[in-house]
């Protein structure tokens, strides 16, 4: 019974990751991504992981796929234009697919390829499990893979962050230093002419006929 | 579970802490200059360098839960890669100053490089190797996309991201093929499991191979190296195409040669197969180029095959040889490229074979020190190039594989057509006309003049260095 949930699971996560590399809409791309993920907790459910199973859908599925979403939804993708040359390299690239996956199930099923048995059952407990060594016996890649992302982050700024000298931005240094000096001009007008008489007098009979 | 011995891991602590130092100064330092940032990382190298020596020369220690080893191998592939960092660091500065690039990130993502590829050479566990590379390649592909107003720079950015991540998907894919025959990361654990006989191993083999090889740069995985050399800045290529080979190399002798010692029937054959096809498509293809970063990317092809001609010879001179030919290679080729940083100036790539014109009348200095350097790339005896061949064919041919040493040596022969006919652009054909003086500073030149003489001066007098790098094996 557990292995034909297993079948299903696995058929369905199969299914929808062929699905995010084939989707026409980017958009449905990342939904079958969702489905691949979810299907792949599921799975780690199944192996008794139940952390990383959970963990799986609140990060991947809950935020990171949601933002994903977000960006694809606000990039203006012509879909046409990428999906050119995707028929002319169809065949070979499926071909090189094909012999791939035949070697690797030469290969794996051979019967002189003994798989050993998973080591010691996985503790009831997986959550203290992994809290008990991630910080202690898996301290060095942990702390690496920390490196890693701060590099992204590096990386992401560098690439992306430019001051556009057109764009209007408010310095709030600058309005705080900024003096009345700065601002304020005060300039001596000389006094106004005299008014020409033929102006006046047109301007008296205008107020008059008021 | 015991507190984890961190004074062995000393060279990476400093390493990665300075990186965030300098990250953060750099940010309260005004000016383009960036000459805090830029003395900062030379300073870090150098204190790095003696932590290393100091540290892990005479050491064969492991720390970490056994994820960490520190052992002389390990020291002497990271002293070369901070030697071969900073020279990096030192030619880009100018070039990235007048063509108002120059920005701390350079120094820190070249920080992070390094420290991934101190990572893989201490690498004791298939997942620390696998982190060493991934911080290695994120930092490199940044530094290709470096000027973001380049569309050559982002195309080549884009197919090195992208063929890179293919690499590594491979490399990972292996790992968990080795992890399940072997049920371990520990690469101690898993060179205890694996048997030649063992097909998963193979499997895992055949997967990490391509992607150590990918790095290296070996045919069919050199697709990248021309793209890249052309289209990345200058000075980034010369970093991508120095240090990080000595970091592939370090990941060969993590992974395969100590991780999987028992295939080396099988690996033997694979590299044997890779070498000849290097030697064969970066030499021909070499002669035919007219840009002289992608002629540099091809001779990168070539040498890597015979960087795998040692390696293949399975014995700790081979390997040696290996490491020596990987170190003075990527001397060599910093020179290579810091002549072209010398030509070229705001605007002009001097990136043509035919800009080499005339540079004997331009700057005798760095027509001479083109000549050492395209000598030792041929391999002139006298050179280090020479003597680098002479040591990698010995090994060759001690391991009962002539055939391999005649192949290697017939296409140095085709190698020295294309170097002499830079040499004879430099040399023997008028300047272009209106072709402004040169204005490289004088640090600039004395470090070329160094390099150029060290190439020299390590091919009269090898001895020291090929010792360590064989002491590196004992």
């Amino acid at each position: 019974m557990q292995l034909v949930i297993f079948y299903i699971f696995a058929a369905v996560l199969l299914f929808s990751a062929t699905m995010v590399i084939t989707a026409k809409n980017p958009v449905h791309a990342v939904l079958f991504l969702v489905l691949t993920f979810f299907n792949a907790a599921a799975i780690w459910l199944f192996a008794e992981a139940e952390f990383l199973g959970v963990a799986l859908v609140l990060v991947y599925v809950g935020a990171v796929m949601v933002l994903f979403l977000f960006v694809v939804m606000m990039l203006d993708i012509n879909v046409a234009r990428m999906r050119e040359g995707f028929a002319r390299y169809l065949p070979l690239g499926a071909a090189v697919a094909l012999v791939m996956i035949l070697e690797m199930v030469l290969v794996v099923s051979a019967p002189d390829a003994p798989v050993p048995a998973a080591g010691e059952p996985l503790p009831d407990n997986n959550t203290r499990a992994i809290g008990s060594v991630l910080y202690t016996v898996y301290l060095y890649p942990f702390e690496l893979a920390a490196g890693l992302l701060l590099v992204a982050i590096i990386a992401a700024i560098l690439l992306t962050h430019r001051r556009r000298p057109g764009t209007r931005h408010q310095d709030p240094g600058k309005q705080v230093r900024v003096r009345k000096a700065d601002r304020l001009r005060l300039v001596n007008l000389p006094r106004e002419p005299k008014v020409a008489p033929a102006a006046a007098a047109e301007a008296q009979q205008q107020t008059e006929t008021k | 579970m015991p507190m984890p011995d961190f004074s062995l891991a000393l060279p990476e602590l400093w390493v990665g802490a300075m990186a965030c130092v300098i990250l953060v100064a750099d940010l309260f330092v005004p000016g383009k200059d960036r000459a805090t940032s830029f003395y900062l990382s030379l300073f870090t190298l150098a204190v790095a360098a003696w932590l290393t020596l100091d540290t892990q020369w005479d050491a064969r220690a492991l720390t970490f839960s056994d994820m960490y080893v520190a052992d002389k191998l390990g020291a002497v592939l990271k002293v070369a890669v901070y030697g071969l960092t900073a020279l990096a660091f030192v030619y880009a500065r100018g070039y990235l100053k007048s063509r108002d690039m120059l920005q701390g990130e350079y120094f820190v993502l070249g920080l992070f490089a390094v420290l991934g590829m101190m990572v893989m050479s201490s690498a004791h566990s298939l997942l620390t190797a696998y982190i060493g590379l991934e911080l290695l390649s994120l930092c490199q592909y940044v530094l290709v996309a470096f000027n973001r107003d380049s569309r050559f720079g982002s195309e080549a950015a884009m197919k090195y991201f992208v063929l890179g991540s293919l690499a590594s998907g491979m490399v990972l894919y292996g790992m968990s093929m080795i992890y399940g025959g072997a049920g371990s990361l520990d690469l101690a654990a898993v060179a205890r499991a694996a048997n030649a006989d063992n097909m998963l191993f193979v499997f895992g083999l055949v997967f990490v191979l391509v992607g150590v090889t990918f790095k290296l740069g070996a045919v069919p995985f050199h697709m990248w190296i021309p793209d890249v050399y052309e289209g990345a800045p200058t000075p980034v290529a010369l970093f991508i195409g120095t240090a990080p080979k000595v970091g592939a190399l370090a990941l060969f002798m993590r992974l395969i040669y100590e991780g999987l010692p028992l295939l080396q029937e099988h690996y033997q054959l694979m590299l044997a197969i890779l070498a000849v096809l290097s030697l064969i498509v970066g030499n021909l293809f070499a002669v035919v180029q007219t840009n002289f970063k992608r002629l540099l990317g091809y001779s990168t092809v070539s040498h890597v095959g015979f960087i795998l001609l040692g390696l293949l010879a399975g014995t700790d001179a081979g390997n040696g040889a290996a490491l020596f030919y990987t170190i003075t290679y990527a001397l060599t080729a910093a020179g290579a490229f810091a002549v072209i940083i010398l030509l070229s100036r705001r605007g002009f790539e001097a990136d043509q074979v035919a800009d080499l014109r005339g540079l004997f009348q331009r700057d005798s200095m760095a027509a001479w020190a083109l000549l050492l350097i395209m000598f030792s790339m041929t391999g002139v005896p006298g050179t280090v190039g020479f003597y680098a061949k002479l040591v990698v064919l010995q090994a060759v041919v001690d391991a009962g594989l002539v055939w391999l040493a005649i192949i290697g040596v017939l296409f140095a022969v085709v190698g020295a057509f294309y170097y002499l006919r830079v040499l004879k652009a430099a040399f023997f054909e008028a300047p272009p006309e209106g072709a402004p003086a040169l204005e490289a500073s004088g640090s600039f030149r004395a470090v070329l003049a160094g390099n150029a003489l060290a190439v020299l001066l390590l091919g009269i007098f090898p001895g020291a260095l090929i010792a360590t790098c064989i002491a590196a094996f004992a």
